[in-house]
């Protein structure tokens, strides 16, 4: 960990590439060995009694539901590909976003 | 598999009709003024694809549900280590795109709760999570590595305050009649412990990024030696 020299050290793509790579193999691949016992909510909400208020989303029968591709027999890969389509979406629509919303041109902040 | 066996945020059907209504308004202002905000005093030509990272990296590392002892699990929130690499406001734009993909392409929490979901993790945690960050980085010394800690930090108060923020709406438009206290206190006390977990991940993710690249962390600015600021970029 960097504690003296704060000074960037690796170039931007590099940073992103990497970055990317990591995420996709979490969502593609780590995500398979994720726990299955119900979160904290759920498990409160079962146990003190309003777990069966929750309704089945409108977005139920989405091909991608669950965070599998359905289609796809293999869990492993149903899952790792429901995770990489879902992390390429989601970067692909907050880059959009930022860019549109962005100031162009370098920071005005002292750093010409 | 049902929704609940995947769903870690707050599905349809938890809260009544008009509480949704209201966070869904509450929740849209929310994203507007973020808009605002981030466009004049967080995103720049430098910082953007940080953002974009940050996003995929909150999506991916949600799927990974940890387990946290009796048969419960928890995952990464995301929001303190949003708000500190990126800012606050962009860390709201980055948590909303997450939750909305999850809810329109995945069915991960519900639609009509999108709103809820958008104040509770997307709101409450980030500013929760910003705010304990900074007032910890206020005490540390100006250094780096100062900032994974402060973020730690953020991480681990920010899980509970959110939970304890649903339980806040709850009372106000919950399902079932159920005792609050009972409520608030199994959301909080669960939640302190799903807060552990977010505060490690939290401690690495930014750890990563501070040593890497710290003059585009957020939390960073007006905090870093004065040699950062020599070069505009260093490499395209």
């Amino acid at each position: 960990m960097s504690t003296t020299t704060p000074t960037p050290r690796v170039s931007t793509r590099r940073l992103l590439l990497v970055g990317l790579a990591v995420s996709l193999l979490i969502a593609g691949v780590v995500s398979f060995y994720a726990s299955g016992h119900p979160d904290g909510l759920e498990y409160v909400a079962h146990s003190l009694g309003f777990g069966d208020a929750a309704t089945s989303s409108p977005t139920a029968g989405s091909p991608l539901a669950d965070y599998g591709v359905s289609g796809v027999s293999n869990a492993r890969l149903s899952g790792g590909l429901a995770g990489v389509i879902g992390a390429v979406v989601t970067g692909a629509l907050v880059l959009g976003l930022v860019l549109l919303v962005r100031r162009r041109g370098p920071r005005d902040r002292g750093r010409a | 598999m049902t929704p609940l066996e995947v769903a870690v945020h707050v599905p349809d059907g938890f809260l009544d009709a008009p509480t949704s209504v209201t966070t869904g308004v509450a929740a849209a202002a929310v994203v507007g003024a973020s808009l605002v905000r981030a466009a004049r005093h967080e995103l720049d030509d430098r910082t953007a694809p940080l953002a974009g990272l940050v996003a995929v990296f909150v999506f991916a590392a949600q799927m990974v549900n940890f387990p946290v002892g009796a048969g419960t699990s928890g995952h990464l929130l995301g929001a303190a280590l949003a708000a500190v690499l990126v800012g606050p406001a962009t860390a709201t734009l980055c948590l909303t795109v997450v939750l909305a993909v999850q809810a329109f392409l995945f069915a991960d929490g519900g639609v009509t709760a999108l709103g809820t979901n958008v104040l509770l993790m997307g709101t409450v945690a980030v500013w929760v999570g910003y705010l304990v960050a900074r007032g910890v980085l206020a005490l540390l010394p100006r250094r780096p590595a100062s900032i994974p800690a402060a973020a730690a930090c953020g991480a681990l108060v920010s899980v509970p305050v959110a939970a304890l923020a649903f339980v806040g709406l709850y009372a106000l438009g919950g399902a079932a009649p159920i005792p609050l206290d009972q409520l608030a206190g199994a959301m909080v006390g669960w939640h302190v412990l799903i807060g552990i977990g977010e505060a490690v991940i939290t401690f690495l993710a930014v750890s990563s990024i501070v040593a890497a690249r710290p003059d585009l962390v957020h939390a960073a600015r007006g905090r870093l030696p004065e040699l950062t600021l020599k070069t505009p970029e260093p490499v395209a």
